[in-house]
């Protein structure tokens, strides 16, 4: 089981700010796991439509879409940043 | 010494100078990012990432602090709805001498733009946008890596 946070953009697309999700072991990435989400609705379909406007945190530190899963306890999905 | 905060609340920057005089350098200098009022924006909500967004701050305050050589670094961003015209983030720094305090706001700006969970909607005659990234952001951060 992972937590799963959302901002911004891909928040308002899925229409949840966070979820809890249990991936088959096929989903080793972020990548994977932005691919496997696509399908649970049309929010995350919207949302997750483009994988290269994502960026992602495991465990509340940026890491790349190719970032393996393991281990994560919490995974969190959202567009560039844009603050200052 | 390191402050850092993420709040709703107006910040001041003669407390944040007073904090960092009191460290007793030769320099203290601030950056100061406001909204813009000059495109027609009414309002502008800023989202973050709560669990990850003071520890990335503070991260960024130990690496300017440790290039420059500083004596002091606050950062304060605000969280919420604000309006054109209100304070949205604080950079100070203090350290012995001119170049380091104003080379290192510089830093901090520029890196916490493109480092700092933080995610900007504008609205502009009723309709809401989510900002996107500039590549200027992206090329001015580049040039402190």
């Amino acid at each position: 089981m992972v937590r799963l946070l959302y901002f911004a953009w891909v928040r308002e697309r899925i229409g949840l700010d966070e979820e809890v999700v249990d991936p088959p072991a096929e989903v080793a990435t972020i990548a994977d796991l932005v691919g496997w989400l696509h399908g649970r609705s049309a929010g995350h379909a919207a949302a997750f439509a483009d994988p290269a406007q994502l960026r992602a945190a495991i465990d509340q530190r940026f890491a790349p879409l190719a970032a393996p899963l393991a281990g994560a306890r919490e995974i969190a999905l959202f567009p560039p940043v844009t603050g200052g | 010494m390191i402050v850092v905060s993420v709040q709703r609340e107006p910040f001041s920057l003669d407390a944040a100078l007073s904090r960092l005089a009191m460290a007793g350098p030769g320099a203290v200098a601030s950056f100061t990012g406001l909204v813009r009022r000059d495109d027609g924006v009414e309002e502008l909500l800023l989202e973050h990432y709560p669990a990850m967004t003071e520890a990335t701050l503070h991260q960024l305050a130990e690496a300017a602090q440790a290039r420059f050589g500083l004596a002091g670094v606050v950062i304060v961003h605000r969280i919420g709805a604000l309006v054109p015209g209100d304070p949205i983030v604080l950079v100070a720094t203090a350290a012995a001498h001119r170049q380091a305090a104003l080379d290192a706001c510089a830093f901090l700006i520029d890196r916490l733009k493109t480092d700092a969970p933080f995610w900007k909607r504008e609205q502009r005659g009723g309709v809401a946008r989510w900002v996107a990234p500039r590549a200027a952001d992206d090329q001015a951060a580049d040039r402190w890596r």
